[in-house]
């Protein structure tokens, strides 16, 4: 067994899941739903086992380091990261229909991985040699995972709502959108979710900026990742005073929350794809 | 009497109003973009390679060129500021009272500000339930206070009343970063300096300024060296030793012979030294075994680059030219022979192949063998007494942000009041936070509430 082969099973898993999911939604099968779940946690377990085992190939070759050095690196951690939140979510809220508009984005990250990404174990260089790299990548990317979540609900959020009103009757949904959460619900789940992401993003740039003091004495430079990433915790607290006081529910707030993932994907690969900087692992 | 606000009524609620925070936020992430886009801090030149010339000066005029430092954002970050404060000068009392001095009895027009409201009337008397929904309050929400008043009885419970100042100090960490920062600004530097290996330095040169500054003491290069892993041009490891050394000794054992890595810098009366750059200085000596033809004599002659060697027969070589990466045969020298009747020839010697001059068939056989040579080491040099205020700052962002959002200051009220025969009774919930929330946990209250006392 090899990492490799566990990410295959990974990315296969995600995709069975999100089917299932999409399958549970339509046919309304109770046993669809659990087997929807079933597959996703095992999925995790193998994306779990992958990581570590490309931990332990790092050690053999000589060189061992955590697996967060690169672009395929960070971007399986991603899918990673999504599963977590999703799964706490739907441990805590037992909302299973999320899993079909959250379980695309591990997917859709997990094949680009594997099809289009270097996966080479490379050693690190001198800058990435620091425990720092672990804990700046692993509270960015729970932040990154928790505003997919929160994206993911609002893309339900707005098809509900959407469909609710086309038909005026006082008769529930039916068919598909019969298995979505209630509208409240799914509004709520999104700022739960983004209370979850921000403290996270707001320990990633602390631990960046930590890290960036202690390898060059300056913790903020204004580099274009760090800029980015300041950009979308703007987003996000102006969200969140949005909300609290002045009541942005509903509508506003999954559309507020859909642009501030938008922004949050273009601070992790736009800024590496298009932008230069110190980031370099998109190069 | 006129009834306007007077104009510092006006500025006061302009600089409370949330309104502006939010759209202060936006603005800040908007304008933050052009940073990302635009490159900062290049010199003139490198702009008129990108820009035509008037592109250049208005961009140049916007100050879009240093914008983190321009005028403009930086009154965005002052009334971001400022916006902040006045928020928090506004709203702290009320919520301190709200906190310390909660209102114990809710009368019906306090009902009527809830959002969250649920009346019951049933049959019996006050007296006869208010064991039961104190025991309701105990075991779904929080003990509550019991106030008997003209034969209305009413509860009032709480939750997370603490939670109310997450925000403020989160807001009040917000301006300790930003006076770290400052703090930084004035009283810190960012410079750098290079050392050749074997040499000291007792100066270091600021960012964006030809003076240099003293430092008080000196820091001797010993040595540098730059490691590559097998087979790629990876780098591993840039490593300087460094000494420090005031009146020309070295200030203790810890800081003599200290190596320096990427990520492990070293610190001396708060001036830190980070391993930046490195570079070759100054020409590479070189080790040269010349084996002469005729008689197999061999001699082991050391040259620097340029410079002339005698040879036995009264002429001589030198090195012309030298590379660490001859055409990929390793480190390669061009030597130039001259005999002692003026003749000149020119050829080259691989380290790799020591017997490669043989085939040449000159009267001497030349073989490179080790070389020296010299290298700076590039250190950024940065002392900022504010950093501890700025780590400061983050801690209570972290505490503040974990206070604001994952508690919330929760209250219900409950009357139980005399209505005719009947009685009466009606409950009211608010959460200062996440209200849809609440709402999903009033729901429930209300759910329990109806099976209590229909019980």
């Amino acid at each position: 067994m090899t990492s490799s082969m566990l990410f295959n099973i990974t990315t296969i898993a995600y995709f069975a899941s999100m089917v299932l999911f999409v399958v549970f939604i339509a046919g309304r099968s109770k046993v669809v739903g659990l087997l929807a779940t079933l597959v996703a946690w095992a999925g995790f377990a193998a994306n779990t086992g992958a990581i570590a085992m490309r931990w332990v190939e790092s050690h053999q070759l000589g060189f061992g380091h955590a697996p967060l050095s690169n672009l395929y690196e960070s971007v399986v951690f991603f899918a990673w990261s999504i599963l977590l939140i999703y799964l706490l979510f739907d441990l805590k809220y037992k909302q299973r229909a999320v899993g079909a508009f959250v379980l695309p984005f591990a997917f859709l990250g997990m094949i680009w991985a594997q099809l289009r990404l270097n996966d080479a174990i490379e050693p690190l260089v001198p800058a990435l040699q620091s425990n720092w790299l672990t804990y700046h990548v692993f509270t960015c990317f729970i932040g990154y995972a928790a505003f997919a979540v929160a994206c993911g609900v609002s893309i339900m959020y707005l098809v509900k709502v959407g469909k609710e009103e086309k038909s005026p009757s006082d008769s529930p949904a039916g068919g598909i959108l019969g298995m979505f959460p209630s509208a409240k619900i799914l509004d709520d789940l999104n700022y739960k979710a983004i209370m979850v992401g921000f403290p996270m993003l707001t320990l990633g740039i602390i631990t960046g900026a930590a890290w960036a003091n202690y390898a060059w004495g300056t913790y903020w430079s204004w580099d274009p990742k760090e800029t980015w990433s300041l950009i979308v915790w703007f987003i996000y607290a102006a969200f969140l005073h949005a909300r609290f006081t002045r009541g942005w529910v509903g509508r506003k707030a999954a559309w507020l929350s859909i642009f501030g993932f938008a922004a949050t994907v273009f601070c992790y690969l736009g800024v590496n794809l298009i932008l230069s900087g110190l980031h370099s692992y998109g190069g | 009497m006129s009834t306007k606000r007077s104009p510092i009524d006006a500025l006061w609620d302009f600089f409370c109003s949330l309104k502006l925070t939010i759209i202060t936020l936006i603005l800040l992430a908007v304008t933050s973009i052009i940073g990302t886009v635009i490159q900062q801090n290049l010199s003139p030149q490198e702009y008129l390679q990108i820009y035509s010339e008037t592109t250049y000066r208005v961009l140049n005029s916007l100050q879009f060129f240093d914008m983190y430092h321009s005028w403009w954002f930086l009154a965005l970050l002052g009334i971001f500021s400022i916006n902040l404060i006045a928020c928090s000068i506004k709203r702290f009392p009320r919520v301190w009272k709200t906190v310390h001095e909660p209102v114990l009895t809710a009368e019906d027009s306090l009902f009527r500000t809830f959002s969250n409201v649920e009346e019951h009337v049933v049959s019996g008397s006050p007296a006869d339930y208010r064991d039961k929904i104190a025991k309701l309050f105990k075991e779904n929400f929080a003990e509550p206070v019991v106030t008997e008043k003209e034969g209305k009885i009413h509860f009032f419970a709480q939750k997370g009343k603490y939670s109310r100042f997450g925000v403020y100090v989160t807001h009040l960490s917000i301006l300790i970063i930003f006076l770290g920062a400052i703090i930084g600004n004035l009283w810190g530097y960012k410079a750098f300096v290079n050392i050749v290996e074997g040499t000291q330095t007792t100066k270091v040169w600021p960012r964006g300024s030809n003076e240099p500054l003293e430092l008080g003491f000196a820091v001797h290069c010993e040595s540098f060296s730059v490691s590559f892993y097998p087979g790629s041009n990876r780098p591993k490891e840039f490593k300087s030793i460094l000494t420090v050394l005031e009146d020309g000794k070295p200030v203790s054992e810890e800081l003599t012979n200290r190596p320096i890595i990427v990520n492990d810098p070293l610190r001396y009366k708060g001036i830190t030294f980070y391993q930046s750059s490195y570079g070759p200085t100054g020409d590479p000596i070189f080790n040269f075994r010349v084996k002469v033809r005729e008689t197999g004599e061999t001699l082991d002659l050391v040259a620097r680059q340029g410079q002339m060697v005698k040879l036995p027969d009264g002429g001589g070589f030198r090195v012309v030219q030298f590379a660490p990466s001859f055409q990929n045969f390793g480190p390669g020298a061009r030597l130039e022979t001259v005999s002692a009747d003026g003749k000149r020839s020119n050829f080259v010697v691989l380290q790799a192949f020591p017997e490669f001059d043989a085939q040449r068939g000159g009267d001497y056989i030349f073989s490179m063998g080790e070389y020296k040579q010299r290298y700076y080491t590039g250190l950024q040099v940065a002392k900022d007494p504010g950093v501890w205020v700025v780590w400061l700052g983050c801690f209570l962002m972290v505490v503040g942000c974990i206070i604001a959002f994952f508690l919330s200051h929760r209250r219900i009220w409950l009357t139980i009041q005399p209505v005719g025969q009947k009685t009466g009774i009606k409950l009211g919930g608010s959460a200062h936070r996440n209200q849809p929330a609440f709402e999903l946990f009033f729901d429930e209250f209300k759910k329990n509430l109806k099976n209590e006392i229909a019980s």
